[in-house]
């Protein structure tokens, strides 16, 4: 899978979870940037992307993610 | 269903729903369940306004009478305490003090109860604790009290307790949606370990669930009869096609499965959910096989109301509900095959038709995960209620007989005992007023706490009626609630169950109440008709008893030329 494929797919899952078609994410991104992004939309985005991509996160990999492109990051090694 | 859906449902609107006050207090994060709960609100028509307590704010809140908690004046409480907390008190606690520590926790829990139901008074529904294993004595430790899994199996069956002595206390099983759901599906540790929330969102859809079932139950919301078809749902088979010694139930093919299915019907029976049965055969071939069927767990007496003929099921359904007098919304249709369910589902939305799975072995088991019987209350009325309801198929075949009301009337016999609210029938009491909701004049419901408070203040006279005819005992199924306003008393709620409709109790209640009202001094009953979806039958009830409408629409009744209305009940005090 391609690094924009993922992105796409992890753009989905935030899109699903936040309830809004319009939001844009890049690897850049922070949850600052997006609108509802809280604390608990984290929770549901991080489990929708575990079930989308059928990985599972480790408990240090949630807690240090700064960004979307480190999100991506991991889905690819877990996926590889 | 899931977590995101339930989060979509609370932009939707709610305003038609009944608000629902519910305040949730906990020991770890509870936004997701808040959450949860507002959402599932939508599914089952409740516009719950939820107040949270402040983080690790719950048990201060509880025990201040001037905290917000009881400034936000809930309906309900939710205290959802975890497992997990419970783990890192107990590990911390010398080894000495392990063995007491459910006894030590139970007792603190009193002392939430105690001084929640001090200051606030409504119901608590307390969320039960998962299992922890926790792999400190292996399976030993079932063998010693020092172990967690011991304390805290003991602090599970300890809470069973406290609802028994607390009327206000009602447990939700959280336990046992962990066995349903799978501990990894119940706990995620990830989740866990960043935000120290217990629940996987997921598995928060099937505990407010509960929680919600739990709530309605309480209001007054439940089912109260199940009707179940018989080819091949409660036998294998065809009974018009296969004959008596050829259906499979007991130990004959599948049997089992039906066996097991019919054991369970039976203990609905036990515990009052009105048994009827619906299908498409002749009576007699049917009858046969309760009355001769060796391997049958079910039987005539278990059965309140055949409706065995040829007809469409949704009329049957129609004339169960005409003899039985509960709304459509009470009652759960069981019929394996689809098009009976489809057709039901289309002309009676109201009633619950479960979708079985295609594979008889399961029904049981899909049937019981449902949780379609939930309750608020269970009393020795419950445990007579089936047979009260056959009897009343009975009365309906023995007043085609008679052609003149009156005459049947005076025929029955009837005797009403008039009794006031007290300790002893105070659960029964609290329970006519949760189930009836149609002859209701104004749905004011009355828990324990507030048929005690009633029975003790002279602001109010209160009655309750009990019924005897010749056919048997319908006990408790009526009551008026009088407030006094100087000489004018003001019915703060009249109801009666549907049971007894068509009697002229009415007139005689009436009759009762203008007697002990004038005794205390009245001049003037009013009352008030408050509409709800349910209760348009007694819409024109006070006109129809000879009130006369007031201005504001209240109706009034002047005591001092009253002429007693007729009735064919003796009474006795």
């Amino acid at each position: 899978m391609t690094q924009d494929e993922i992105l796409r797919q992890v753009q989905e899952v935030i899109r699903e979870e936040l309830d809004s078609d319009s939001v844009v994410v890049t690897a850049e991104t922070i949850a600052d940037d997006v609108e509802d992004w809280d604390s608990i939309s984290n929770i549901q985005i991080i489990i929708g992307i575990e079930k989308k991509f059928g990985i599972k996160f480790t408990a240090m990999q949630v807690n240090s993610f700064k960004n979307v492109g480190e999100i991506c990051t991991c889905i690819q090694s877990a996926k590889a | 269903m899931n977590f995101t859906q339930l989060k979509k449902n609370i932009k939707k609107d709610f305003s038609a729903f009944k608000a629902t006050k519910i305040a949730i207090l906990g020991d770890t994060p509870t936004q997701l369940l808040h959450i949860a709960l507002r959402g599932y609100g939508f599914e089952a028509q409740l516009n719950f306004d939820i107040y949270e307590a402040g983080f690790q704010q719950a048990e201060r809140e509880i025990l201040d009478s001037a905290s917000q908690l009881y400034h936000s004046k809930p309906d309900f409480a939710i205290i959802f305490f975890a497992a997990e907390e419970l783990q890192k008190k107990f590990a911390r606690l010398p080894l000495s003090e392990k063995q007491h520590f459910a006894k030590n926790q139970l007792s603190y829990y009193e002392t939430l109860i105690t001084a929640y139901s001090q200051y606030s008074g409504s119901s608590i529904i307390f969320l039960n604790f998962c299992m922890l294993p926790d792999g400190v004595y292996g399976n030993f430790a079932n063998k010693t009290p020092f172990s967690f899994s011991w304390q805290l199996r003991a602090i599970n069956a300890g809470i069973m307790q406290l609802a028994q002595r607390h009327n206000n206390l009602f447990v939700v099983d959280t336990d046992a949606l962990q066995t349903t759901f799978g501990f990894n599906n119940r706990l995620n540790q990830t989740v866990y370990v960043n935000t120290g929330i217990v629940t996987e969102p997921d598995f928060l859809v099937g505990l407010v669930k509960s929680i919600t079932q739990v709530i309605q139950a309480i209001q007054g919301r439940f089912n109260k009869c199940i009707i179940v078809d018989l080819d091949n749902t409660m036998w294998g088979g065809i009974i018009g096609d296969d004959g008596i010694n050829n259906i499979q139930v007991g130990s004959f093919g599948i049997g089992k499965v039906f066996t097991d299915l019919q054991l369970w019907v039976k203990q609905l029976k036990e515990r009052g959910i009105i048994i009827a049965v619906c299908s498409k055969n002749d009576e007699a071939v049917v009858k046969e096989v309760f009355e001769q069927h060796p391997e049958m767990e079910l039987r005539m007496d278990d059965i309140a109301i055949f409706a065995v003929n040829w007809d469409n099921k949704a009329d049957n359904i129609r004339y169960i509900q005409k003899v039985l007098n509960i709304g459509f919304d009470s009652m759960v249709f069981v019929d394996d095959n689809p098009f009976e369910r489809n057709l039901v589902r289309r002309e009676l939305p109201a009633v619950t038709v479960p979708e079985l799975p295609e594979d008889p072995a399961g029904y049981l088991n899909y049937l019981q995960h449902l949780n379609l019987f939930e309750t608020a209350t269970f009393t020795a009325e419950d445990m007579k209620r089936n047979e009260q309801y056959k009897k009343e198929a009975e009365r309906v075949r023995a007043k085609e007989i008679f052609t003149n009301e009156d005459d049947y009337l005076a025929s029955l016999n009837m005797k009403v005992k008039i009794g006031r609210f007290n300790s002893f029938n105070k659960p029964r009491i609290a329970q006519l007023s949760q189930r009836s909701n149609q002859f209701n004049l104004r749905t004011v419901r009355y828990n324990e706490k507030d048929v005690e408070h009633i029975a003790g203040s002279d602001n109010y006279m209160a009655f309750d009626f009990s019924l005897v005819d010749k056919f048997g005992d319908y006990g408790l199924i009526s009551m008026v609630v009088l407030k006094k306003q100087q000489n004018v008393f003001f019915i703060e709620n009249w109801l009666m169950s549907c049971r007894v409709l068509k009697r002229g109790m009415e007139n005689f209640v009436l009759n009762s109440l203008v007697q002990q009202a004038i005794a205390q001094g009245a001049i003037e009953l009013v009352g008030e008709y408050l509409p709800t979806a349910k209760n348009g039958m007694v819409k024109n009830f006070y006109h129809s008893l000879g009130f006369k409408e007031m201005a504001d629409g209240k109706w009034q009744l002047n005591l001092d030329n009253f002429t007693p209305l007729k009735t064919f009940i003796n009474g006795s005090v």
